[in-house]
């Protein structure tokens, strides 16, 4: 289904994640992130960042593969992103909601 | 109200200590962390040996007993199978990136879930609490467990 995040119309899932990550850019993630009650901070960022390398390198993820990036620990992981963190932060990320169970 | 139905907490009960029946407790576990849902676990009887610092690294597979194993019980029951049955067990959830236990205790308590003993096995085994993972986060009654678990939204578990 189509969305305006930020002014601009994205294609976005039942759970709004967005289809396409080639209509993400930072003003949708922070939209995103105030969606989800979180306010992105440059520790965020680097998380972000991380992941959406991860997912351009095909590499699934899973809370386990965060917790052994060397970016963040698992701990603060859940301090960034409270509430289901791995669905959060690659909701505003702009990628794939990931399919790990672990 | 919005939210009907909703679940909120996961309560999980481990009562045993095979390897299958802790890591399905554990992915329970881990699994409602990830959507944002509250979980804790009472470790109770034979369950306490998975946050047993010994005991934790030395979990095997039910062999015997178990028909889902395809293997005859007989042939379950001779000396090493359990050993063997657990070592490929194991390798295949390496495969999948499955954590073993001391480091999915590691992932669980990192993640905010709350690790009890039970008080009544803990006093049955005699085992003290320096005998237990590091992670624990206290020694409970049932009562103090059901305490733990009131609120709207929370669901009870028995593995």
């Amino acid at each position: 289904m189509d969305k305006i995040i930020a002014g601009k119309n994205v294609t976005v899932t039942d759970e709004g994640f967005l289809k396409d990550f080639g209509q993400w850019d930072k003003d949708i993630a922070d939209a995103l992130a105030v969606e989800n009650q979180i306010v992105l901070t440059p520790r965020h960022w680097e998380v972000i960042t991380y992941i959406q390398n991860e997912f351009k390198n095909d590499v699934p993820l899973s809370i386990r593969k965060i917790g052994k990036s060397g970016i963040v620990d698992i701990k603060e992981f859940y301090q960034l992103f409270p509430v289901a963190p791995l669905k959060t932060a690659t909701k505003i990320a702009g990628i794939p909601k990931p399919v790990s169970c672990i | 109200m919005e939210d009907k139905g909703q679940i909120k907490k996961m309560m999980i009960i481990l009562s045993k200590a095979t390897l299958e029946n802790v890591y399905a407790c554990f992915v329970l576990a881990n699994g409602a962390r990830m959507e944002g849902i509250e979980a804790e676990i009472f470790f109770t009887f034979f369950g306490l040996e998975a946050i047993h610092n010994k005991k934790l690294e030395h979990l095997h597979v039910a062999t015997v007993g178990n028909p889902a194993m395809h293997m005859p019980t007989m042939l379950g029951g001779l000396p090493g199978m359990e050993a063997l049955a657990t070592s490929m067990m194991k390798k295949e959830m390496e495969k999948i990136d499955m954590p073993d236990v001391r480091e999915f205790i590691e992932i669980l308590s990192a993640s905010g879930v709350k690790l009890w003993a039970c008080k009544l096995a803990m006093d049955m085994f005699h085992y003290k609490p320096e005998d237990m993972i590091d992670e624990l986060d206290g020694v409970l009654t049932v009562g103090d467990f059901y305490k733990q678990g009131s609120g709207e939204g929370t669901h009870m578990l028995f593995i």
